[in-house]
């Protein structure tokens, strides 16, 4: 079994758990994910978004349950999965000590693409990026949003199927998050597969459906639309609340 | 999959030089420590402070306390004074010890032969004390040899220093430095240079990527050990031209178990780096727990001869220890392979048990 599910279904939880020490951070998780989907985790802090992903991305392993993406099994096919995905982390920093060009290139590397594909790729990139003349320049001195994108496009630099976005918009201004978002959709309208956490609330809408977290489960999974005529609200703010009001919060 | 390897050694080396820094910190370190140790750190004693009470006023006392105060041992800074002030000449720290020739001094030497004379030393820092009592003694044997020929002395030592005859410190120490350096640059650096990434939250980004655990290690590591060696091979450049150090033995085996001492001290840093979180934590960790005892226990300074028993055990666990042996030895004395096996094995298995150790507990995923 390989990326191309017959249903489409290109990442599968079944009972996924990961438990730290006595805390169950991620509790019996089933749900799965369409090919081309933009999916968005939504919840709290502490909820259990990031360690869903982690566990996606078989950088945790599972306490119990199992999980596959892209047709590989998180458990035992961590190693072939890490080709499939992207990643960027809410922590994600590019080196800043390193310039745009030598972050493109490490990247580039660590993936084992050839230096002819990372050059081709870095002059794509930093085009679109409008960032030509500033290949030189220490990251540390680009500004915020700027800087997001950046790691974003390098995240994608070995073209995964899936892009995992872990908070990837938490400290950055609107426009900028504006911008972030345009840039996902043009991903998903290459037929990426885009898994996103984010307790912007607002930006739910942006996704396709959304999974609402809470103390480790999934309390609701559905889409924006369905879950406003659900509670009745017009906004995900409100549902949100109502959703978690309804956990016994 | 070489490329991935070789992409993550070119970011560290970049990371190096980027941190122009810590470069100099790590390039001047050796030489600052060198010319410190070389001439301002040394265990002899020079001008120590005595007070002499001389209760006999003779030409004989007289002339002992001429031989007292002509040595560069020791620099008269009190005469005569009255026992009720010796408590304080000590707490004051004006003298560390007080001579008292006693009154009939002049008359027992002419009459018996011998007299004592008393010596009160401030043995607060016994080393001090014994060098003090040492030179003492070399200068009354020197007084009485020449004042009393009548009764020669029965048998005297004759020493012939061998391999330092000229008991040049910097012998010593050059060695020692290289040890030292050695730790710092590999176990520091490289537990620093990988938990900043877990820090800065970069390390997840690489886990993430398909790049293989050894292949981390690796990238981490070989660069700090060209900048070990480099380092290393200042020391060594500036010790023989410098100081003049004696180069007696084979460079290549040096250079060898150099290497093997390097392995010991990265899988140190290796495994600091797993069981810590902050940079911060991993530099006190490696000070406390691998710099500190390498200093004080491993025979830099202090020989391991004179420590209690159970440090002498101990000893025998820190690489230092016996990479000391080996460079002492392969520079001072010429020795060879073969008269170094026993240090060589033990500093093999204790790579080897480190090195093991630290890629055991080298995880790729997160906890």
């Amino acid at each position: 079994m390989h990326s191309n599910n017959e249903n489409g279904q290109i990442v599968v939880a079944e009972n996924l758990t990961r438990k730290f020490g006595n805390f169950v951070a991620v509790d019996h998780l089933n749900f799965s994910i369409e090919k081309g989907e933009i999916f968005g985790f939504l919840g709290a802090n502490g909820a259990g978004k990031t360690t869903t992903i982690r566990m996606l991305c078989g950088l945790l392993l599972p306490t119990s349950g199992s999980a596959s993406v892209a047709g590989f099994d998180i458990y035992s096919q961590a190693d072939d999965l890490k080709h499939h995905i992207g990643y960027m982390s809410q922590r994600f920093s590019l080196y800043e000590d390193l310039t745009v060009l030598e972050n493109i290139e490490f990247y580039g590397g660590i993936y084992g693409l050839a230096r002819s594909q990372i050059r081709q790729k870095s002059e794509t990139l930093l085009h679109y990026l409008k960032l030509n003349d500033r290949a030189g320049t220490l990251t540390t001195e680009l500004p915020l949003g700027l800087k997001q994108r950046l790691a974003l496009s390098i995240a994608l630099l070995h073209d995964p199927e899936i892009i995992f976005l872990d908070e990837p918009t938490s400290g950055v201004d609107p426009h900028s998050r504006r911008q972030f978002w345009m840039l996902i959709y043009r991903l998903a309208a290459q037929g990426k597969t885009v898994i996103v956490t984010t307790h912007f609330l607002d930006e739910a809408e942006y996704c396709q459906r959304v999974a609402i977290m809470s103390q480790g489960k999934i309390v609701e999974l559905n889409t924006p639309q369905n879950l406003k005529q659900k509670y009745k609200s017009e906004a995900m703010q409100t549902v949100f609340l109502r959703v978690i009001g309804e956990d016994g919060r | 999959m070489k490329r991935t390897f070789l992409s993550i050694i070119k970011k560290e080396f970049l990371h190096i030089f980027r941190d122009q820094q810590t470069l100099l910190v790590v390039l001047l370190m050796p030489v600052v420590m060198l010319i410190l140790y070389g001439y301002a750190i040394t265990l002899e004693m020079r001008q120590i402070k005595i007070a002499i009470v001389d209760q006999s006023h003779s030409p004989q006392s007289r002339a002992f306390i001429r031989h007292i105060g002509s040595s560069s041992f020791f620099k008269i800074a009190a005469r005569d004074v009255p026992e009720s002030q010796f408590e304080i000449l000590f707490q004051k720290r004006i003298v560390h010890c007080i001579l008292i020739i006693p009154a009939h001094f002049a008359r027992s030497l002419q009459n018996k032969n011998r007299t004592p004379v008393q010596l009160l030393i401030d043995a607060s820092d016994p080393n001090a004390a014994n060098y003090i009592r040492k030179y003492l003694t070399q200068i009354a044997l020197r007084f009485n040899s020449e004042n009393n020929v009548t009764f020669p002395l029965p048998f005297k030592v004759v020493t012939r220093l061998l391999y330092n005859p000229l008991r040049k410190a910097q012998y010593f120490f050059v060695p020692g430095l290289i040890a030292v350096i050695i730790l710092l640059i590999s176990a520091l650096l490289t537990s620093i240079a990988i938990v900043r990434e877990k820090e800065r939250g970069t390390y997840e980004q690489i886990l993430v990527s398909p790049v293989k655990g050894y292949q981390i290690i690796l990238g981490k590591v070989i660069p700090y050990i060209v900048l070990g060696f480099a380092d290393a091979v200042l020391i060594l450049f500036f010790g023989y031209f410098w100081f003049h150090v004696p180069f007696k033995g084979s460079l290549l085996l040096l250079l060898a178990t150099l290497i093997l001492y390097l392995l010991s001290g990265l899988s140190l840093g290796l495994f600091v780096s797993t069981i810590t979180e902050s940079q911060r934590e991993a530099m006190l960790i490696v000070l406390l727990g691998t710099i500190l005892p390498t200093i004080m226990l491993s025979g830099f300074i202090f020989p391991i001869a004179s420590m209690p028993t159970i440090f002498q055990y101990f000893s025998k666990i820190i690489p230092a220890t016996h990479f000391l042996t080996i460079i002492r030895g392969i520079l001072l004395k010429g020795v060879g392979l073969a008269d170094l096996e026993v240090p060589i094995s033990y500093l093999v298995g204790l790579s080897v048990f480190l090195i093991v150790l630290s890629i055991g507990s080298f995880k790729t995923t997160l906890e």
